[in-house]
């Protein structure tokens, strides 16, 4: 992001917002407003909180800037107006902020987008051994229990292009745990898979879920939703539309949007 | 085959065991012996025969003259009696021995890179590599040229076999060992150099670079061994590393010339007097091993976000490469001497490298601008998502992958900078080919300029087939998302 694109900023640290359960904000981002180089608006005040220990589902049409949202989560997409705070920390100017933001944001591609030119268990722990600064033996062996905890534990000296897609993805998903984020960022994870595969890693979100990881996911698969999600959000035309529990949204949908996409997708 | 069942109740059957080839309907894959296959191929029709025909005759005429005229009516006088110059240029007879010490270092090294590299091979010296080596032996045998160097000769491919089952075993027990080879081969370098200039020992370049590094190394291994407990952790470690370096230099530095008689050396002969195949091939090392970093750095610097940094590089580069190769080397004759200091009159070998390295480091970088066009924006997303700065994503993840990519273009360079390595004659440098023209001057050779060519031609084809074969092993190696 340069200079010029930086938003004018003001969340302070001590003022996390928190949820019900006194569960603090992990994610808290206000009003946030995003054009394209082109002039496209693509995101029009989007608001959400994420709070510690929750499923966020974020569903839409394509288009509707739901990858985008979630990409500026970890300053992957600079955004103009508004603000986001991760964990406390302001998105902004600051290099030094941004790194640490993205130490603690983990994130998984729809494309994987792991490093073929290392092997499974150098994917896993590069980032720890350079980034956390982690002893060889100990960044080793939490890679092979993360490898372990996704099932592929006996690929580890393979390279990613020996691997199914569906094995791929889930290396990407060990390789994120590995830095131990504070919440773990989903961008279409299963939609380059085959249907078989598809299983297989959201079976690891889920025990990843159940394990109390705090995680926005963008997904078609409203199995996945109903199953795991504490909250479904709707976005459409870079708006976000409506916010509800997985059953209130899939049976009762309020909004007109919501009730067009639902027919479209149930 | 499984049983295809509709019904809801029954359950599957279990897959049968796979059948043989033959009953599980395999393609049929027939292979044809020569005679078969010249049968179906050559000589199927009665046009495609007649063509056959004519070709073999018309090859066969090339080849066998070729060959007749190669044995019978060559006058490889030529080549036979002015070996050492096309090997070394003016070297002076009685100082042959360094040039064959230069290959015994290089075969030595050689042959340690190549069981290091081969340790998890079960048999390094199977039967390719023996046939290969005998036929290499023989042919050092046979070939009058070689005779008189047969000695030499095997003893060189010994110390090839012995140090590369030295490096196997070597590279087994050390894990340091494949990081230690660039080293040595760093050093081997200036030892090469140590050995065609002469001098003495304490006041080589050889003994300046082994003090730096053996300095370091010492600085390096005092920091990670000792420990004050008094002071803060990284006080000692630097202090120590600076300690150890200072002190070993200063103490390497000054004891020979306080010691009696450490005043050894070897006579020195002028750089104006090397030439030939040892000349081209420490012009070709020196250019191929600066100008890869060198490329390397504007290709990164043209591709910043930094306008200074980008606005050199793209100067530099469109500069360079507007220009031809032998007009650099002039100017570099001319302008290095007026940047340096009053008085250092580099060497002339020294200012053609610098031509040599600037020329290719400024293709190179396009090359590897290429490869790193090439990653996906996927990569960086992931490793930036991960954490990694933008000096580590493009050091672990985007120059690895886009140096492989590159691998082909990059190659072709290294190969065309070898050969660009006879247009140094233009500025007087006796490398191989002018040695040659030199040699045809003289009247009791003047006819015989086929074979003298044919011969150098050979050379120049073995080193650059050399690189290319290198290449394509380094590329199979490295194409780990193929297996």
């Amino acid at each position: 992001m340069t200079q010029s694109e930086m938003p004018r900023l003001n969340v302070e640290r001590s003022m996390t917002p928190r949820d019900r359960s006194g569960n603090e904000a992990v994610i808290v981002a206000q009003d946030v407003h995003k054009w394209y180089d082109n002039g496209f608006h693509v995101l029009k005040g989007v608001s959400m909180n994420v709070y510690k220990g929750e499923v966020v589902v974020v569903m839409g049409p394509s288009g509707s800037g739901k990858s985008t949202f979630i990409r500026t989560f970890n300053a992957l997409e600079p955004y103009q107006e508004g603000s986001i705070a991760i964990d406390g920390i302001p998105i902004a100017h600051d290099l030094k902020d941004i790194e640490a933001v993205r130490r603690e944001v983990g994130m998984v591609f729809q494309q994987f987008n792991l490093f073929p030119h290392l092997t499974v268990l150098k994917n896993v722990t590069l980032a720890p051994l350079w980034v956390r600064r982690w002893p060889q033996g100990k960044a080793e062996e939490i890679a092979m229990r993360l490898l372990e905890r996704v099932g592929i534990a006996e690929q580890a000296q393979k390279f990613p292009g020996q691997l199914s897609g569906g094995q791929q993805q889930r290396v990407a998903i060990a390789r994120s745990l590995a830095m131990q984020p504070k919440v773990m960022l989903f961008d279409e994870p299963t939609s380059a898979l085959d249907p078989e595969m598809v299983r297989e890693v959201l079976d690891v979100m889920r025990n990843l879920a159940n394990d109390g990881m705090t995680m926005v996911c963008v997904t078609h698969e409203v199995g996945f939703a109903k199953e795991v999600a504490d909250r479904v959000v709707l976005m459409d035309g870079g708006v976000l539309v409506e916010e509800n529990t997985p059953d209130a949204f899939f049976n009762n949908p309020k909004e007109e949007r919501s009730q067009a996409f639902l027919s479209q997708i149930l | 085959m499984t049983n295809l069942d509709v019904s809801p109740n029954r359950t599957p059957t279990p897959t049968p065991p796979p059948k043989s080839p033959i009953e599980r309907g395999a393609p049929r894959v027939s292979k044809l012996g020569p005679v078969a296959w010249g049968q179906k191929n050559l000589f199927n029709s009665w046009f495609n025969s007649i063509l056959t025909v004519v070709l073999l005759l018309l090859i066969g005429n090339f080849v066998i003259g070729t060959l007749l005229w190669v044995f019978s009516e060559a006058q490889w006088a030529v080549v036979t009696d002015n070996f050492g110059q096309f090997m070394s240029g003016l070297y002076p007879p009685e100082a042959y021995w360094r040039i064959w010490s230069m290959l015994g270092i290089i075969f030595l090294m050689a042959g340690l890179t190549w069981g290091l590299l081969a340790r998890h091979q079960k048999k390094l010296l199977n039967q390719p590599v023996l046939i290969g080596l005998g036929a290499i032996a023989l042919f050092a045998v046979v070939l009058p040229l070689t005779q008189p160097h047969v000695l030499n000769l095997i003893v060189c491919l010994g110390l090839l076999v012995g140090m590369a089952l030295a490096g196997q075993v070597i590279g087994r027990k050390i894990p340091m060992a494949a990081q230690l080879i660039s080293l040595g081969w760093f050093l081997s370098y200036f030892a090469v150099l140590y050995l065609l200039n002469g001098g003495e020992v304490r006041a080589s370049f050889l003994y300046l670079v082994s003090r730096v590094v053996l300095s370091l190394l010492v600085g390096w291994q005092l920091s990670q061994r000792v420990s004050i407990p008094a002071l803060p952790p990284w006080l000692t470690k630097i202090g120590l590393f600076a300690a150890g370096v200072v002190i070993t230099y200063l103490i390497l530095w000054y004891l020979p010339y306080t010691i009696p008689g450490l005043d050894f050396g070897i006579d020195n002969v002028r750089t104006s007097k090397w030439g030939g195949l040892t000349l081209t091939l420490l012009l070709a090392v020196s250019g191929i091993v600066l100008c890869f970093p060198l490329g390397i750095l504007l290709a990164l610097g043209r591709r910043s976000k930094l306008p200074v940094l980008r606005g050199f590089s793209v100067a530099y580069i469109e500069l360079i490469r507007g220009v031809p190769l032998i007009s650099i080397l002039f100017m570099g004759q001319v302008l290095i001497p007026l940047f340096l200091p009053e008085g250092t009159r580099p060497d002339r070998i020294v200012r053609a490298v610098i031509g040599l390295t600037m020329f290719s480091a400024a293709y190179l970088a396009e090359n590897i601008r290429a490869g790193l066009q090439a990653i996906p924006q996927g990569q960086t997303e992931a490793a930036q998502s991960l954490g990694l700065n933008k000096t580590l994503t493009t050091l672990l993840i985007v120059l690895p992958q886009a140096i492989k990519i590159a691998i082909p273009a990059i190659v072709g360079q290294f190969i065309s900078l070898f050969q660009d390595t006879t247009l140094l004659s233009i500025v007087g440098l006796l490398e191989m080919l002018k040695m040659t023209r030199n040699l045809l001057v003289g009247a009791s050779y003047s006819g015989d300029y086929v074979e003298a060519f044919l011969f150098i031609a050979l050379i120049y084809w073995i080193f650059c087939y050399a690189m290319s074969y290198g290449s394509q092993r380094i590329e199979a190696a490295l194409n780990t998302d193929l297996r």
